[in-house]
């Protein structure tokens, strides 16, 4: 008898199906995601199920792991970068329960990573897919709210609207204040909400080597990007697209080309800047990387140094 | 007792058995080009080959009617997804959500399939082609999402013709049928992204 067809005992978990979702339902997810794969930054709609979560806590990304996740398979969760926040740390413990995942933090070693709003420092590899926690699949709901419209707007590739939004914030501003979720055109055709990723993260989707799809569980969306697809940025020629830059290193590791958090450290306007991508942080200290405020961030247990 | 009419059995395991042949089938759409191997655990019945069968066991339900030709529609093949998977058989081409044909054969073309509609690319037909061999056929280059640079493929057994019908469907992208090539216990995918010519 194979795990999922165990009858519980009598002080057993519930008997879940394997990965929580029916068969059913998987089949349903796994078809819209083929789909999603054929037509890259195309919005799929699928029957989103009610998870033992609450809608925008990463349901829509849960349900695409669901589908795909299996015995082979390491899963790493990650919130703002972290493995060590709470969403990151009970959907690992979801799958850990429903489907016996084997869990990692390390990137490399992960299988599939589900995330929220980061894609790690560390180069992504093939065979590796990242499943992206997504609030708002539609590029374009904040310009026009009638779905009905944004469904014309995507089929005739009318995103006029868009270059419209970004050329008023430069009229208005000098430069496109938008910072995450950064509208990105797929392939040279579908304009697609890259999740609130920071927009320093952008430039790590074009050509990817893995395989990256993405889960709206509240607005029943699913959307995919095959790997090596192109995934261009908007911006205009004389206002070309920018990532984020910083002053200082990283607090911690010194790194000085991931994405920085800054944190107050105090109230007297202390304040540092550290890695969001916490484990990409602790493999540069391993490596004997220290930052500026490393030997006080230990004195106070917050992380712990690694002597050499 | 007649057993040549009893309906052979399908995933012993289905949970992991569909699992794994979905990553399968997602990888092979996923990138374009290559040769994906299904683990050959089902006996296919009459007509079917195990990728094809298995691929259909793993996707199709109830709520996707598959199109077959005359031939595997009246024999174990039909009877074998009906019971199996529970869905409509269709004669026709038109509404169904997945296809078996094969690629010898002069009909149905491609055209005849659904591309989806402007505003649901989505719901297209999967059209699993079922072909002599995948290899040592014409070699094609394909480019396009999915595809690093460029692959080749050169499968066997197609209609002459086949790869105009492939090339003008991929001209219709976003719309477009998807298609599966399959042999044995091996299968291609070819989503309509993927950009298809003679290799020079």
């Amino acid at each position: 008898m194979n795990a999922h067809q165990t009858l519980p005992a009598d002080d057993a978990k519930p008997a879940y199906n394997y990965a929580y979702l029916d068969e059913q339902t998987k089949r349903m997810i796994r078809r819209a995601l083929l789909k999603a794969v054929a037509v890259p930054g195309y919005q799929v709609p699928f029957g989103s199920r009610e998870m033992p979560l609450a809608r925008g806590w990463g349901t829509g990304g849960i349900q695409v792991t669901a589908a795909i996740i299996g015995p082979d398979d390491t899963l790493k969760v990650i919130d703002q970068g972290a493995d060590d926040t709470t969403n990151a740390v009970s959907i690992r413990r979801f799958f850990e329960r429903t489907a016996d995942a084997r869990t990692t933090e390390a990137t490399e070693e992960a299988t599939i990573i589900q995330t929220r709003h980061r894609i790690p420092e560390a180069p992504l590899k093939a065979g590796q897919i990242m499943v992206y926690q997504v609030p708002t699949p539609e590029p374009l709901r904040r310009l026009e709210p009638r779905e009905a419209e944004t469904r014309k707007m995507h089929a005739w590739a009318e995103y006029g609207l868009m270059q419209v939004k970004l050329y008023e914030n430069i009229a208005r501003f000098g430069e496109v204040t938008t910072t995450y979720d950064y509208p990105v055109m797929v392939n040279g055709r579908y304009v697609m909400a890259p999740s609130p990723i920071p927009k320093f993260d952008n430039p790590k989707m074009h050509m990817s080597p893995a395989l990256q799809l993405f889960g709206a569980g509240r607005e029943k969306r699913i959307y995919a990007l095959p790997p090596h697809t192109s995934v261009k940025s908007l911006d205009f020629d004389d206002h070309p697209f920018r990532v984020q830059s910083w002053n200082e290193p990283c607090g911690l590791c010194g790194a000085t080309d991931s994405y920085l958090d800054e944190v107050i450290t105090d109230d007297k306007g202390g304040r540092m800047f550290v890695c969001s991508d916490s484990h990409h942080c602790e493999t540069r200290r391993e490596a004997g990387h220290r930052g500026a405020m490393l030997a006080d961030a230990s004195a106070l247990h917050l992380v712990e140094e690694v002597k050499p | 007792m007649q057993t040549k009419n009893l309906i052979a059995a399908g995933f012993a395991d289905p949970v992991f058995q569909s699992q794994a042949a979905f990553r399968t089938v997602l990888a092979a759409l996923s990138e374009p080009g290559t040769v994906q191997t299904v683990s050959a655990a089902i006996l296919p019945p009459d007509g079917l080959c195990a990728a094809t069968a298995t691929t259909l066991l793993t996707l199709a339900d109830y709520e996707t009617p598959i199109f077959l030709p005359q031939q595997l529609r009246d024999g174990p093949a039909g009877a074998w997804l009906r019971f199996h998977c529970g869905v409509a058989i269709l004669d026709t081409p038109a509404g169904a959500a997945f296809a078996v044909i094969d690629g010898a054969s002069a009909a149905p073309p491609l055209a005849a399939f659904d591309p989806g509609h402007d505003q649901f690319p989505d719901r297209s037909a999967t059209v699993l082609v079922q072909c002599a061999a995948l290899t040592g056929g014409e070699s094609m280059t394909l480019s396009g999402p999915g595809i690093a640079g460029s692959r080749s493929i050169a499968p066997q057994g197609l209609r002459p013709g086949f790869w105009a019908e492939v090339a003008a469907n991929a001209e219709l992208y976003p719309l477009g049928v998807d298609l599966i090539l399959s042999c044995g216990d091996a299968l291609i995918g070819l989503p309509r992204t993927t950009q298809i010519e003679e290799t020079a």
